[in-house]
């Protein structure tokens, strides 16, 4: 039906014909039903988003640019007891993850640009599922200049905007070893102790005090973390604040312990195989020094040990993690023997003018109990077998008074129970008894084990500052005060205030200074000058027929122990020195001596200049 | 052919719709790039409506016939001009586009060419002076389209080319078709989809198109502009931020704000209120234009006016729908708003043509 003549017709000129435009109405009029529904479609499109989905997406609109950012509240820093610094913080870009916008896939490119491991980021990442998404997770403690480039180049919206830097403060140990089991050391909390109900109010990801110092006043130095809301643009800068809770910092902490003491006992022990120094103030139980040796750097927990690092530590035979001061129970030896002096002169058992002959040995219950010295001390009075030490004459004694009579002494004494001191994992020693042989042996107590523990071998065991605790409270004539670390605000009452008779306390003492001064078996610590008192231990590890069929097997050295105290009259300072495997009891002498000297040097000096911390101690490569 | 129209016979409907779009354009420009090294756009837009303004009013005096009657010289042209671009374009964003002019302008040639395709459209139909079309000559159109959508396409701007395709199909369908031809068309669509798709498209073109289906999936590119943009208009609600105020596209999570998103940043802005203020002027302006098609002296002024008209509905369909998640990203810019002299000139022309269409319409 072809309406349209065939006419040529060409362009440019006018139309020869008027064709009719109209033959299309009705197919132009279904293009008009068209557009129409061009514009319901993308009308409607808009309707769902703006108005039915408004909300949802107002949510993504803040997601993307409010962003919370934690400020992690400094730790507080120990000082000491004249207020130099022991432990300090230092700045630090510590590197964050944002959960609610974190892809699986982007892992692996981040572990790489920030040298993680990947699976252990991963699991690191699995270990936070417990907590509530908009919790950030710290991946990293410290960023080095090249990592934190590589964040700030790529936490913008398109690459991995889930990464995050923020400044904290990372605890520092300037001294390294210095006192590292006193301070202990930090890290974050494990999942074990998240199951435990002492740490129910930390969650994942804290860092708290696993040991020392850092843990027992974890709460104080921890401080409460702030944080900050704010505003920001597509490359993740900040463009504006929007809300601000600052971080409460922990409260600074001063320890009773002295710098200068510190080191003088660690550099003593810096050549020794294992052992442990404790100086105490026995007027008021204050820790002037603690030394565990061998001893590890606190800085290698402070941002996230290296399993390497730490496998080193916990296979290692030396067990550089004990603090032995607090924790190695071990037998005293013939440090005991002041304590069993007082008790032999307080019960009336013997007095000044008793006296034994010893002969190198003798025989109780049909064991011949040998002295250590072979030719024997011929007669000695109870002055004498102090200086001397001779085994035999406490071998009467203690037969004479029974085990449990001097194990009321050694507890009276402070041993065989925690002293109280602020640290954690305290141990609390033996103290060997009818009824403690009862109730963990469900044995009697035979007649011959009292002979072993009356020259403190046997199953008496002490911690080197137990020792330090009695031995001052016995030289404080019966007051015996609660070892601290952290400065009391008011002095404390002492914890066990006994009616000794003055007269039996001045005749143990005077044993004791006849140790060092009068020839006795500790004349290494002798100072001039100073009325120095002591007692040697040597303590069996085992019993000598078993030491010679293992002989070569295992180190079963002696240990050597030195207490000793200064001066003779109101003493001001107690220290107590343990090498294990030193030997001879008087190889541990010199190390008391030399922290006894710095103490009394340092007071010389600042009563001459008036106070001020004087004796700036320089240790190589510390502070 | 110099005879003078008076004022009046202007389609001034047109002309006011065409302006005040450009003002809401001009506007979000101004608002959407205030402190980015972008700042200046807003004038430099202006700029080019005025000029845009003086290509429509010189395309206007010249007689429509007298165009049709050079579609050949225009389709040479821009046939070796879009040849030539291969060679000397420049390359911006992955794709040779542009021809660069000193002083720095730069001239997308794919742009003019919607413009020759209108005219070469409605030059072949009128010519037919059938009332339906033979397949031999559908082919032939198809073949002449067919040319420089290849040609585009393989810049590659996917986008652009596809714009030719409604011109074509709008044509093609108010010449008639039979439905054995409709049938045919559909198969061989549906055999050439896949075909392009796995041996013509790029990387580039593959990733725009599933990222549409699945924006999680790659929302560092291109699902990434989509998300943001969803994000931007669904915030805006009912009243909408505010100028100056959209969040969105202050803090610059939605990427080039100015040109191809313009309507999301206008969307989170003026609100859904301000939206249908928007879309219904370009309603209007649509429904003018078919209009002019319905008055138009000629058939080819009838099919001018109607390509030009479903040639703008495409962009809308195409650029709006990509805003609100509905259409793929295909980086075709919304006319008269988006910032662009290629784009606004082209568009001013097209104007023209049916302005010139309707200046012509009592004329026997």
């Amino acid at each position: 039906m072809p309406v349209i003549p065939e006419e040529e017709r060409k362009y440019g000129e006018k139309p020869l014909l008027r064709d009719d435009p109209k033959f299309a109405t009705g197919k132009i009029a279904f293009l008009q039903y068209l557009i129409v529904a061009v514009f319901l479609f993308l009308s409607a499109g808009f309707w769902k988003l703006q108005v039915q989905d408004q909300g949802i997406y107002d949510e993504a609109a803040e997601r993307n640019r409010i962003k919370t950012l934690p400020l992690p509240a400094p730790r507080g820093k120990i000082l000491d007891r004249d207020g130099r610094v022991i432990v300090d913080n230092h700045s630090s870009f510590r590197l964050i993850l944002s959960r609610e916008n974190l892809k699986e896939e982007h892992l692996p490119a981040i572990a790489a640009g920030l040298h993680l491991d990947l699976d252990d980021l991963i699991q690191r990442l699995r270990r936070f599922s417990s907590r509530p998404r908009y919790v950030p997770i710290t991946i990293k403690q410290e960023l080095t200049q090249g990592e934190l480039a590589f964040v700030e180049s790529h936490r913008d919206q398109e690459t991995f905007p889930e990464m995050e830097v923020i400044h904290a403060q990372r605890r520092v140990y300037p001294g390294n070893n210095i006192a590292a089991h006193t301070i202990g050391y930090i890290g974050e909390v494990s999942e074990s102790e998240l199951d435990q109900a002492d740490f129910a109010r930390y969650s994942q990801g804290d860092v708290l005090g696993k040991t020392g110092i850092e843990r027992q006043y974890n709460d104080s130095l921890m401080g409460v973390d702030g944080q900050r809301r704010v505003m920001v643009d597509n490359w993740g800068r900040e463009r504006q604040l929007i809300d601000y809770k600052p971080a409460v910092p922990g409260t600074n902490l001063q320890l009773t312990i002295d710098l200068d003491l510190q080191s003088v006992a660690e550099l003593a022990m810096e050549t020794r195989k294992r052992g442990a120094v404790v100086a105490l103030d026995p007027r008021s139980g204050e820790v002037l020094a603690m030394v565990s040796f061998p001893a590890f750097d606190p800085n290698l927990f402070a941002g996230h040990i290296s399993n390497a690092n730490y496998k080193l530590l916990t296979t290692n035979p030396d067990k550089p993690l004990l603090n032995r001061a607090t924790m190695g129970q071990l037998a005293p030896g013939s440090t005991f023997k002041p304590i069993m002096a007082l008790a032999g002169l307080e019960t009336g058992t013997v007095d000044e003018n008793t006296r034994v002959v010893c002969q190198g040995g003798a025989s109780f219950y049909g064991t011949y109990h040998k002295c250590h010295l072979k030719s024997g001390h011929g007669t000695t009075d109870l002055h004498r077998a102090l200086g001397q030490s001779c085994d035999v004459y406490f071998y009467n004694l203690g037969n004479r008074l029974g085990i449990d009579k001097i194990a009321q002494y050694a507890e009276m004494a402070g041993l065989g129970k925690k002293t109280g001191i602020d640290l954690p994992y305290e141990q609390e020693g033996i103290v060997p008894s009818t009824k403690w042989k009862i109730r963990t042996a469900r044995q009697k107590f035979y007649a011959g084990e009292t002979i072993s523990v009356a020259i403190g071998q046997g199953a008496l065991t002490v911690t080197p500052l137990q020792l330090a605790h009695a031995i001052g409270g016995l030289a404080m004539g019966g007051k015996w005060f609660k070892p601290h670390l952290v400065k009391e605000a008011t002095p404390q009452p002492p914890v066990r205030n006994e009616k000794l008779d003055p007269l039996n306390v001045q005749r143990v003492v005077s044993g004791m200074y006849g140790v060092v001064n009068e020839g006795g078996t500790g004349y290494l610590a002798r100072l001039p000058g100073i009325e120095l008192c002591g007692k040697t231990g040597t303590a069996q590890l085992a019993s000598n027929d078993y030491i010679k069929a293992h002989k070569g097997d295992m180190d079963l050295t002696d240990n050597a122990w030195f207490v000793g105290f200064a001066p003779r009259e109101n003493p001001e300072i107690v220290v107590v020195a343990l090498l294990e495997g030193g030997g001879h009891g008087p190889a541990a002498a010199p190390i008391v001596r030399d922290v006894i000297k710095a103490y009394f040097d340092k007071k010389a000096m600042k009563s001459k200049t008036g106070g001020a911390p004087a004796l700036a101690f320089a240790r190589p490569g510390g502070f | 052919m110099a005879s003078y129209r008076s004022i009046r016979d202007l389609d001034w409907p047109m002309l006011i719709l065409t302006l005040a779009i450009c003002a809401f354009g001009v506007l979000q420009i101004y608002s959407s790039t205030r402190d980015t090294s972008w700042k200046d756009k807003w004038w430099q837009q202006i700029l080019y409506i005025l000029l845009g303004l003086l290509l429509m009013w010189v395309i206007s005096s010249i007689d429509y016939h007298t165009l049709l009657g050079q579609v050949p010289l225009l389709y040479g042209l821009t046939i070796t001009t879009l040849i030539a671009t291969f060679l000397i374009g420049s390359k911006v964003w992955g794709g040779r586009r542009w021809i660069p002019f000193p002083m720095g302008f730069r001239f997308q040639v794919s742009e003019f060419a919607k413009l020759v395709i209108v005219l070469l459209v409605a030059r072949y139909l009128t010519e037919l002076r059938r009332d339906r079309l033979e397949l031999k000559d559908l082919l032939k159109l198809v073949g002449l389209v067919g040319l420089p959508f290849v040609l585009v396409n393989r810049q590659p701007d996917l986008g652009t080319s596809l714009t030719y395709l409604p011109i074509l199909a709008v044509g093609v369908f108010i010449a008639g078709l039979r439905w054995q031809q409709v049938a045919g068309i559909v198969c061989i669509l549906v055999l050439l989809v896949p075909a392009w798709w796995y041996f013509g498209s790029s990387e580039y073109q593959k990733k725009r198109i599933t990222s549409f289906q699945d924006p999680g999936q790659d929302a560092k590119g291109s699902g990434y502009q989509v998300i943001q943009s969803k994000i931007a208009v669904g915030s805006g609600g009912m009243w909408g931020k505010g100028v100056t105020r959209g969040l969105q596209t202050q803090l610059r999570f939605l990427p080039v704000p100015h040109t191809d998103f313009i309507f999301s940043t206008f969307a989170e802005e003026h609100g859904f209120v301000g939206v249908v203020v928007v879309l219904g002027m370009y309603f209007l302006l649509l429904m003018q234009i078919v209009q002019n098609a319905q008055t138009a002296p000629d058939r080819a002024g009838m099919y001018i006016c109607m390509g030009v008209c479903v040639l703008l509905l495409f962009h809308l369909l195409v650029n709006v729908g990509m805003v609100v998640g509905l259409m793929p990203v295909t980086g075709i810019p919304l006319p008269l708003m988006s910032y662009g002299g290629s784009s606004m000139w082209s568009v001013f022309l097209m104007l023209g043509l049916v302005n010139n269409v309707r200046l012509r319409r009592f004329v026997n």
